[in-house]
């Protein structure tokens, strides 16, 4: 008897996750903006200070159109959005026509063992309201701080690493995985979210 | 108004004391030309052995064989009564160093926040003791009023002009520094004070001592308006720091750095101004480094100022000792601190974006923070630029076909056995008139890993293609 009170109390406190069982996730997600997405993720959005983990094959897979939907409207909202050490150049008109504030995107140049440091200032000071990094040399440990830099901050973090990190461990809330699987357009698997189940299905990411 | 005048007896020698390790040694300021050597002024000690200023050198040195000699140095006198000047500009916004050897000061405004009289007294007693400078302080309604109290008794407060008035009418012609020696004369003719002096008929006066002497009069009764030349406090910043050895690691240097930093930020503070670019300079044996540091807002935060300068100069090679530190500041532009709502809802610890950016600039570079901006021109190395410090706005750029998200540097070749072209051609055409000519025809392309590549080829042709951007 003693041992069913104890079950039921921390059933209570809400301190055990009951597998099967879908909770009712707090929907306090940043929209993604992307209306099949946000169905997908227990936030209902990008879970915010927090970072957010994409993996992708290559580069130019389709992960800012992912991501411009929320990049555009925090800087038309008029909060700043930096992007540390972007791997290639930000084109200034084709962001202006994704609905991109271009006075409120701050773009970072600095070198990869820089990069890590810029990223992780940027996320912790507060001012940004989301920071893009590319970090290249990150490991746990700098991942967990990039974490926590989101979290103290209050910044919505995106990391857009290589794939071949997916097997890996990672303290982020939220982990996408883009992969095309033989088949014409791919798709984003979550890999890991906080607060949820991982969702079977994935996120196809819409025409070009 | 009331002004105090607080009178420097003794600047010059006060000046030289309180750099000495031991002021009560005997000491004297010589001056005059080099022939003729007299004593300029004297301390306490030097006089207590019969040294009296305007004394010849020889008979100084008969008297007192030991005496410690310091040149007389009139510039340094005005350089001292300018700092004093920009002291007394905590306690007043109306500060005059317009007459020699003494300061006047405005007080009348500064009551409903420094309080009343007796106590703004004893606070530039109590600062001016801590300076090391004697001064004597009289308080009146006029500032020439003040000035002659101060010379007559140390301590004199007057505020009444009534009152003020029948003191100055008991005032002996010979101390109410009238102009030339006017004074003097009135003395001898018997003129002993200066109610005997206003009952002269004006115009003869006039005749005899000039128009200065009835000018003078007025101002000192409160007549006539005063005007003086106020004090504005200096537009650049220069402080410079002597090293006791010789430096080699930049730990050592923090320490007089940050008290720099404090200097500069109390002088910010005062002038209600900012800094936005300055320069370190650190002084080797002969040579010297700088150390430039520019912000792009003008900031006045000691903190944050003293992080920056630190972490520029952790980047410089330190490859000669340091003697001595100085600190330049050529420009004070008005400082604007960031509007902030009064509700808006603040993390603890956050830092404003433009110290952010300050302190990334440190780091990586001046230009390593930056914005992007479209420009007009169809070619699209050329369709943008980038922006760096605070822009107004940015324009619209003109419309055209869809252009990719990330653009390479430089376009380099793009080798795939499996594209499929998925949009194009758009044939760009331009650039002839400035020597960049530039004739493409841009295709999208989609890679066999799935990547949408924005990719040119010669005009007509389908191959040879130069990968210039990713649909992203």
């Amino acid at each position: 008897m003693a041992g069913i009170a104890v079950l039921e109390s921390l059933l209570a406190t809400q301190t055990l996750w009951h597998a099967g069982r879908a909770t009712a996730g707090t929907a306090d997600g940043e929209s993604t903006g992307h209306a099949n997405l946000d169905v997908l993720l227990p936030q209902r959005g990008w879970p915010r200070r927090a970072l957010t983990e994409l993996l992708l094959p290559a580069d130019g897979v389709g992960e800012l159109s992912l991501l411009l939907p929320t990049l555009a409207r925090f800087t038309r909202a008029g909060a700043t959005v930096v992007l540390v050490a972007p791997p290639y150049l930000p084109y200034a008109p084709a962001w202006q026509a994704a609905g991109v504030d271009l006075l409120q995107l701050e773009v970072i140049d600095a070198t990869p063992r820089d990069a890590l440091w810029a990223f992780e200032q940027c996320l912790r000071s507060g001012a940004c309201a989301a920071v893009v990094g590319w970090p290249l040399q990150a490991d746990a440990a700098a991942l967990r701080r990039l974490q926590v830099a989101a979290d103290s901050g209050g910044c919505v973090g995106f990391a857009l690493r290589d794939r071949s990190h997916a097997d890996n461990p990672s303290p982020a809330a939220l982990r996408l995985e883009y992969s095309r699987d033989g088949q014409r357009t791919g798709a984003w698997h979550v890999r890991k979210c906080r607060g949820g189940p991982v969702p079977a299905q994935a996120f196809a990411a819409g025409a070009w | 108004m009331l002004w105090a005048c607080i009178l420097l007896p003794q600047l010059a020698l006060d000046a030289v004391l309180r750099r000495l390790p031991d002021p009560s040694a005997p000491l004297a300021l010589i001056g005059g030309p080099a022939q003729l050597r007299t004593l300029h002024a004297v301390n306490p000690a030097a006089a207590a052995a019969g040294l009296r200023a305007g004394m010849r050198l020889t008979a100084a040195h008969a008297l007192l064989p030991d005496v410690a000699m310091v040149d007389h140095d009139p510039q340094a006198e005005a350089c001292w009564q300018r700092f004093l000047a920009a002291w007394a500009y905590r306690h007043s916004s109306q500060v005059s160093a317009q007459w020699p050897g003494c300061i006047v000061l405005e007080v009348r405004a500064s009551f409903g926040l420094l309080g009343p009289w007796p106590r703004i007294e004893a606070r530039l007693r109590e600062e001016l003791d801590a300076l090391g400078f004697t001064h004597r302080i009289a308080m009146a309604p006029t500032p020439r009023a003040a000035r002659v109290l101060a010379g007559l008794r140390d301590g004199l407060a007057v505020v009444d002009p009534a009152a003020l008035h029948d003191l100055l009418d008991r005032v002996p012609a010979r101390r109410a520094l009238l102009p030339d020696d006017a004074g003097e004369r009135l003395h001898r003719m018997g003129l002993r004070e200066l109610r005997a002096v206003r009952a002269l008929p004006a115009d003869s006066v006039r005749r005899r001592f000039g128009l200065l002497l009835l000018q003078h009069l007025d101002r000192l009764y409160g007549n006539a308006d005063d005007p003086l030349a106020y004090y504005a406090p200096p537009d650049r910043f220069d402080s410079r720091i002597e090293l006791e050895c010789e430096v080699e690691s930049h730990t050592a240097l923090l320490f007089p750095l940050r008290r720099m930093i404090g200097d500069l930020c109390t002088c910010l503070s005062i002038r209600d101004g900012g800094v936005q670019r300055f320069v370190l300079r650190l002084e080797h044996e002969g040579t010297h480094t700088d150390v430039e540091v520019g912000l792009l807002a003008a900031e006045r935060e000691p903190a944050m100022l003293f992080e920056l300068t630190r972490g520029r100069l952790e980047r410089v090679q330190l490859g000669r000792p340091v003697v001595a530190m100085r600190l330049l500041v050529r420009e004070l532009p008005p400082f604007v601190p960031a509007t902030r709502d009064l509700f808006e809802v603040r993390m603890h610890q956050a830092l404003p974006w433009s110290q952010l950016r300050e302190r990334l600039r440190a780091r990586l570079g001046d230009t390593a923070v930056h914005r992007v901006a479209p420009t007009s021109d169809p070619r699209p190395e050329r369709a943008w630029r980038r922006v760096e410090g605070a822009a107004a706005c940015i324009g619209q750029a003109p419309v055209r076909p869809s252009r990719p998200l990330w653009l390479l540097p430089k376009p380099i070749p793009l080798r795939d056995a499996r594209l499929r072209i998925v949009a194009g051609p758009e044939r760009l055409e331009s650039g002839w008139w400035d020597g960049d000519e530039a004739r493409r025809d841009y295709y999208i392309l989609e890679t066999s890993q799935g990547q949408r590549a924005w990719a040119f080829a010669p005009p007509g042709e389908q191959g040879g293609w130069m990968l210039h951007g990713w649909f992203a």
